[in-house]
């Protein structure tokens, strides 16, 4: 990997000389698509980045949100595909370890990790269910190592991610916001490279992220190690307190080319760096490869010269190493030497700004196509359609998931993998709800709408918790952006979730832009993915136990929307169709509305009702508490639809309370003050799963037996086959 | 005012239940708790130690083995000695059976996974320092977490263990393959408990989704026995 031939050009302009070899492999690190964002960085200005609580100072790795009484919460997302899709346990663990380093170098203790998944068919594909296999140990290996809890997620299964794999990690951090790190340092400052040895692992890992994954190029692959990461984030953390610190980087893609390069551009110093001072793994290493070397577990610290005994100290206590490799200088130059030899001298601006790309973008021509719906043969029988969509990987619980991962240590877990969102209690007495969302399906069939829908889910995921969104994160994952009928469709993503976030002022605190995700069939689908951060300031909705006679309300209007619905894809192996569309206004009023039942303590459980319509979303309540339902389906809001699309329909904007029937009038009372779309549709009973429309049943199907399938497939997919 | 009962928490390279145990004896109980490092001596006043959960040394070679031989594990033993309560919870119950302080090993879980979830526990043995307070076969909700937690002993320990009354807690199904589902076992004098659930998590009705009673009762008796 090497730079263009015009960038090499405006290399060349900038410092005026040819540039040394040195050089051009910390230029090259750092104008990769990966850490240049070079074709992304012109749009994303768009999405609205500031709000009353977001705090947003020079040099944060992570967005951070003030939740009041002095503390904060920090949040930042990435991915890890291409190591993932080669190796995927040391891929997916490493990228578990990028993204809580971007969280301590703000100075917050990590306190929760959440994933989004995305694996081939893994129903028919062995590679696909080793490579989701793998990735999962290798989460939860580090992760529970660590001791920072994997509170949540998501998993999805494609045809598109065939030999290929997307894993996202989202961490969550706590703190005082008086202990946030303030990066600052002045001439002699020294610079600390503290943690693990650099050595020949993850060398150009991210000029291999930032191509098509052709060759499995190991030697780009970082190997984890959990363990030094815990002593870093112990050391780290108590340097902090001692103030210790006065700026603080991790060591991402790019390695030390980015992060000195970064670090000095954002604080507006230079660096003089010696890599004889480097601990390395290796004896032999060449200057190029300590320069551009991945290494994991790896952080950089400024701190003033009187303060260094004490830093040393600290990592001795842990038995971290901790060099000086560095200083920091008054010229915003970068220079790299070898004892007195100098191998690189460049302005920290020219490294960390590469020139800018306009890609083109055109409309992709499948899309004039894909909207069109096959005509479907009517389903005889519902109930072995909704058996089989329990047991789809896809919709199947992911028990086998997050059973792996330690969910509870740091006693912040109050609502646990497995329901809506997952709930934090905080320090300050207030809880901090979080969901990731993504529909790759939807996104396929509408770049716009797919990704609002993704980002609206997340939300809805969040106030079913009793949370008001605070602040997302997202991470936009495409093909290769060269292709303009791609880069169309993550500018179109992109307009849509700068729309959605406008509208409901929730600002964009974190996100990563991700290209170059193709396999040999073809770029995957627009996978972007949305995480939402909620807080409720006094008590969150706990999933409660439902009992007989409980009543269901539906709130929301069910929409004939069933293009990359589970129904379609998994039933019909059907692609195309209406994408579900979100009206922006009714979202709000509904979104409003269950947040203010919650609020008035009327509700028992609230749930989203997303993939696989209202029949997946009653069947969870009804598995989760084994106790069965009545529901009329005539009573469903909805246009003029046939059962089976009423009961799979993705309809956004749609909500499932349980409430008790003493509640129901003043709960009707303010729906109707409120011009709520909403029903009471049924009521839990018995122990059949049954959907009637006029008497007339249209679905019966024995809870126990639902509970056994859905709890069960995905495990026994995975392990046999 | 904090109760006068000076507890120690045992500090390892790698623990990572150490803040969730300090959090619930100050905060919960009330007691007086300090952590230890384990390069550091234990002091001669102290009244009970906790060796917390975690991966100490990363889990490397064996789960707890390279803890054991930590300089303060030596403090530990004398304490033990002197009948002075002391709790290991998950790394911690395997670090004082690495230690020689329990009898029997813990192997990898037979799904060869790690396992999280919520289980119930069955009190065996409630005249021990951390169950004086618990009825013999009450249940306890309480969360596993952990990849190496299969109980383990040869026949003539297990008698042994049956015999003196050592086993102090039972999961009430089969959670990982555990020998006679043994989830929690005590030395001969009953003053060194080690159990894999984690108890310091189930304590506080907020994030404890069915009883937080019966655990808090583990901290509990530990009070009674010491602080009255």
């Amino acid at each position: 990997m090497n730079l263009t031939t015009q960038e090499l050009a405006h290399l060349k302009s900038k410092i005026k000389r040819e540039p040394t070899n040195t050089e051009l492999q910390i230029v090259a690190a750092e104008w990769s698509e990966h850490c240049s964002y070079k074709s992304s960085k012109k749009h994303l200005k768009m999405l609205p980045m500031n709000g009353p609580l977001v705090i947003s100072e020079k040099g944060f790795d992570s967005g951070v949100l003030d939740v009041g009484d002095g503390y904060v919460v920090t949040v930042h997302i990435e991915s890890h595909n291409h190591p993932s899709a080669v190796e995927p346990y040391g891929g997916a663990a490493t990228g578990v370890g990028g993204v809580i380093r971007d969280i301590l170098s703000t100075g917050t203790r990590p306190i929760a990790i959440l994933d989004g998944l995305r694996f081939g068919n893994i129903e028919k594909d062995p590679q696909a269910r080793w490579l989701f296999k793998n990735a999962v140990v290798g989460i939860a290996d580090y992760g529970n190592c660590l001791g920072v809890p994997t509170i949540g997620g998501e998993v999805e299964f494609d045809d598109s991610y065939t030999n290929y794999a997307l894993v996202d990690v989202a961490a969550i951090g706590f703190g005082k916001k008086d202990r946030l790190i303030k990066n600052h340092a002045k001439k002699d400052d020294v610079v600390v490279l503290l943690g693990g040895s650099t050595g020949r692992d993850g060398i150009g890992g991210s000029q291999f992220a930032s191509d098509l994954l052709e060759s499995e190029d190991r030697s780009a692959i970082q190997i984890p190690d959990p363990f030094i990461e815990k002593l870093i984030i112990e050391a780290i953390l108590e340097a902090r307190d001692h103030k210790l610190i006065k700026a603080m980087k991790d060591l991402g893609g790019g390695g030390l080319s980015c992060a000195i390069s970064e670090i000095a551009d954002s604080l507006s110093i230079g660096i003089e760096l010696d890599v004889n001072s480097v601990h390395t793994r290796e004896q032999d290493m060449n200057i190029d490869e300590i320069m551009i070397s991945e290494s994991q577990e790896r952080m950089l610290i400024i701190t003033d010269k009187t303060k260094l005994k004490k830093l040393e100290k600290i990592c001795k206590k842990f038995r971290i190493k901790c060099s000086v490799i560095g200083k920091v200088t008054s010229n915003q130059i970068m220079l790299v030497k070898k004892g007195a030899r100098i191998f690189a001298k460049l302005p920290t601006s020219v490294v960390v700004n590469a020139p800018l790309l306009d890609r083109l973008s055109t409309t992709p021509k499948y899309l004039q196509k894909i909207q069109n719906e096959k005509k479907f043969k009517p389903t005889k029988d519902l109930s072995i359609i909704l058996l089989k969509m329990l047991s789809s990987p896809n919709l199947a619980d992911k028990n086998w998931v997050y059973g792996q991962f330690d969910h509870e240590v740091g006693i912040r877990t109050v609502v646990k993998p497995g329901h809506d969102a997952s709930v934090l209690r905080l320090d300050n007495g207030k809880f901090l709800a979080v969901k990731i969302d993504g529909n790759p399906k939807q996104c396929y069939l509408n770049p716009r709408d797919g990704a609002i829908g993704c980002f609206e889910e997340a939300c809805r995921n969040v106030v079913c918790t009793g949370a008001r969104p605070i602040g997302m994160v997202d991470h936009l994952q495409f093909g290769n952006p060269e292709d303009p009928e791609i880069f169309w469709t993550f500018l179109e993503s992109l307009k849509g979730l700068t729309d959605f976030a406008k509208y409901f002022k929730i600002p964009c605190v974190g996100g990563k832009v991700s290209f170059y995700n193709e396999t040999s069939k073809g770029p995957i689908k627009p996978s972007p993915l949305i995480g939402v951060l909620g807080l409720i300031e006094k008590k969150p909705l706990q999933p409660r136990i439902i009992s007989k006679n409980d009543l269901v309300l539906l709130i929301g209007n069910t929409k004939n929307e069933l293009g990359g619905s589970e129904y379609f894809e998994y039933i019909y192996n059907f692609v195309g169709g209406r994408c579900p569309i979100v009206d922006f206004k009714t979202s709000k009023m509904n979104m409003n509305a269950v947040l203010e039942l919650i609020e008035k303590n009327l509700i028992k459980v609230a749930h989203d009702c997303s993939k696989g319509g209202i029949a997946i979303a009653i069947s969870e309540l009804c598995m989760q508490n084994k106790i069965g339902c009545y529901i009329g389906m005539e009573k469903i809001p909805a246009e003029k639809l046939s059962e089976d699309r009423s009961l799979f329909s993705e309809s956004h904007s749609r909500y499932l309370l349980v409430i008790k029937r003493k509640n129901l009038k003043k709960i009707q009372s303010f729906l109707e003050r409120k011009v709520i779309t909403y029903a009471i549709i049924g009521k839990f009973v018995g122990d059949q799963i049954l959907f009637q429309k006029n008497s007339r049943p249209i679905i019966k199907l024995s809870v126990d037996m639902a509970r056994q399938t859905w709890m069960k497939s995905l495990g026994e997919l995975v392990l046999h086959g | 005012m904090k109760i006068n009962v000076k507890v120690g928490i045992i500090v390892f390279p790698g623990s990572n239940c150490d803040r969730d145990m300090f959090h619930v004896l100050t905060d919960v109980f009330n007691l007086d708790a300090q952590f230890f490092w384990h390069e550091k001596n234990l002091p001669s006043g102290i009244d009970a130690v906790v060796l917390p959960g975690g991966f100490s040394y990363g889990d490397r070679l064996r789960a707890g083995i390279i803890a054991a031989h930590s300089p303060i594990i030596k403090d530990v033993k004398k304490l033990a000695n002197k009948g002075i309560p002391i709790l290991g919870v998950c790394n911690g119950f395997q670090i004082l059976v690495e230690s020689g302080l329990l009898p029997g090993a813990l192997l990898k879980n037979n799904s060869l996974s790690f396992i999280c979830k919520w289980i119930n526990l069955i009190v065996e043995n409630n005249i021990t320092p951390f169950t004086n307070k618990l009825k013999l076969h009450q249940k306890i909700p309480i969360p596993v977490a952990n990849g190496e937690g299969r109980y383990y002993a040869d026949d003539s320990t297990l008698k042994k263990l049956k015999k003196n009354n050592q086993i102090v807690f039972r999961y009430s199904t089969v959670v990982n393959g555990s020998l006679f589902r043994i989830a929690g076992i005590c030395n001969e004098d009953a003053n060194v408990v080690g159990m894999m659930p984690h108890p310091e998590r189930a304590t506080e009705s907020v994030i404890n989704p069915t009883d937080s009673k019966p655990s808090s009762l583990i901290f509990e008796s530990l009070l009674s026995c010491i602080g009255a």
